[in-house]
């Protein structure tokens, strides 16, 4: 299949997944179980990377300004400036889209080849609605609040780890990290987890739906909704930075 | 009722049903037997609108499911229940969850109802001390009988059964079979059920369509099946000596 089949198979999908749900209160309380699914469950790991890689970029930020003449809050600035704009939104991203990204595939891969979703579209529900919608809703709506959440931590591990090394006293850091800041960055990388929260949902989901045959094609279907959401993140990257900061 | 007439369905180039007519009574156990390959499955998909046929036409009583839009075929399939080879119950929900599933959606029963209407079918099917189980936590006996209270939840007017018992011991397939039966006869159900089991056959063959390569080759019952002449049937039902020597020894 084209990429250009593709595209219109996607279309199509779109259509049937963002249709009016057959019941409000069953969709409601499924966003609820997904958003538990699809956003709490991520926190971990969230907090884990978001934490190291935010000592990380302290770390190397000041071992790298050998001129006395830079002061010492850039080291500050550039880990808040770092986390604010690309690794909060789009590196945990790319994570999410590893780790929900494969669990929705499988999922909803699995469900049409025990023939779970044929039982559904029986029963007289537009199936691709029932499973899929909440997701989509669920990740839009919970991950802006991990990657404040990633930001938040991120900032922190660099806090900690200047202190505990030395590198930074922690004045220096926190005046750092309020120096220049400009707030429409934050609007700038909410957008952009927005639209990398519904192609880590949209994009699983389609590979999952549309798998035929069994267990092996489910894993193959899975591997590629990873590998094509995280491509798609990436370029959704490159064009939103284009528009939202020209 | 459920009337087929001249249905024929094509994948590209190979043409898997050819023309065929028939009509499936309430009330009776209707069978579509035929070897693997011979297009059954694709005629029950077909018959409950998972496939469009090429032409022909599908009648539930005397409405045309062929021709019906979206919608209209979203109404009749409210009135279908199905019971899937592997079962299908929904991984994600329990025993009482899955069978709750389809009056959530559309019934407008009180929660009370609903749990009431729940442990009715449960127990239509002698499921008891279950109801917290997930479906990988119960054999395939119990997800076939789980699969066929869900089916039945809301009173359906049409059942269809995909090999009901295809991987249960004898017992249990003929304990599904007979329930099946029972279901039929109570709720005055038209009930079509693919199967390529000889003891099925035997057991509920109330009326049987015979499909060989994708063509109707023989209808009848369990009674007339012994005495038939077509030779394609005879090979499939009497493949077996056990068969063979009982139609001798009738």
């Amino acid at each position: 299949m084209n990429l250009f089949e593709h595209v219109g198979k996607f279309s199509r999908f779109l259509l049937l997944v963002l249709s009016k749900p057959e019941k409000g209160k069953l969709f409601f309380s499924q966003i609820v179980k997904e958003i538990h699914k699809l956003g709490i469950n991520s926190i971990g790991i969230v907090v884990i990377i978001s934490l190291f890689m935010g000592a990380v970029i302290s770390l190397q930020t000041a071992y790298n300004m050998l001129n006395p003449l830079l002061p010492d809050y850039l080291v500050g600035y550039t880990t808040r400036e770092s986390m604010l704009l690309e690794f909060s939104s789009t590196i945990v991203g790319l994570i999410l889209a590893g780790k929900v990204g494969s669990n929705i595939a499988s999922e909803i891969g699995s469900m049409r080849v025990t023939e779970q979703i044929d039982a559904l579209e029986i029963m007289g529900i537009n199936s691709a609605n029932h499973l899929i919608l909440p997701k989509i809703v669920a990740a839009i709506f919970i991950n802006p609040f991990l990657y404040v959440l990633s930001v938040f931590v991120g900032i922190l591990g660099g806090l900690s780890a200047g202190y505990l090394t030395g590198t930074v006293p922690i004045s220096e850091f926190i005046y750092g990290i309020q120096y220049g800041f400009i707030p429409y960055y934050i609007t700038y990388s909410l957008i952009k987890t927005v639209v990398f929260a519904f192609i880590i949902t949209a994009v699983p989901s389609y590979y999952g739906y549309y798998v035929k045959g069994g267990a092996l094609e489910v894993g193959k279907a899975s591997t590629k909704a990873v590998v094509n959401s995280s491509i798609l993140i990436l370029l959704a990257n490159v064009i939103l930075t284009q528009i939202l900061l020209k | 009722m459920i009337r087929l007439e001249n249905v024929n369905k094509s994948f590209g180039d190979l043409k898997v049903l050819n023309d065929i007519s028939i009509t499936f009574e309430s009330g009776k156990t209707n069978l579509i037997i035929g070897q693997s390959g011979s297009g059954k499955t694709v005629l029950l998909k077909s018959i409950i609108g998972l496939h469009d046929v090429d032409n022909g036409a599908i009648f539930y009583n005397d409405r045309n499911f062929t021709e019906l839009n979206h919608k209209g075929k979203k109404e009749i399939r409210k009135e279908m229940g199905m019971v899937f080879q592997g079962g299908a119950l929904f991984d994600s929900l329990n025993v009482e969850e899955n069978v709750r599933f389809p009056l959530d959606m559309f019934s407008t029963m009180s929660e009370k109802e609903k749990s009431k209407r729940v442990a009715f079918c449960l127990d239509r099917v002698n499921i008891q001390n279950a109801n917290h189980l997930y479906p990988a936590e119960i054999s395939g006996g119990m997800q076939k009988r789980v699969a066929i209270a869900r089916a039945i939840a809301l009173n359906p007017k049409y059942l269809f059964c995909d090999e009901p018992n295809s991987g249960l011991d004898p017992v249990t397939a003929i304990v599904i079979d007979n329930l099946i039966q029972e279901i039929t006869k109570e709720f005055d159900m038209t009930t079509i059920i693919n199967t390529h089991d000889m003891n099925s056959v035997m057991e509920i063959g109330e009326k049987i369509l015979f499909i060989s390569k994708g063509y109707k080759a023989w209808e009848g019952n369990k009674d007339q099946i012994f005495n038939t002449e077509n030779q394609a049937l005879n090979d499939f039902v009497f493949a077996s000596d056990l068969f063979k020597n009982i139609k001798k020894s009738t």
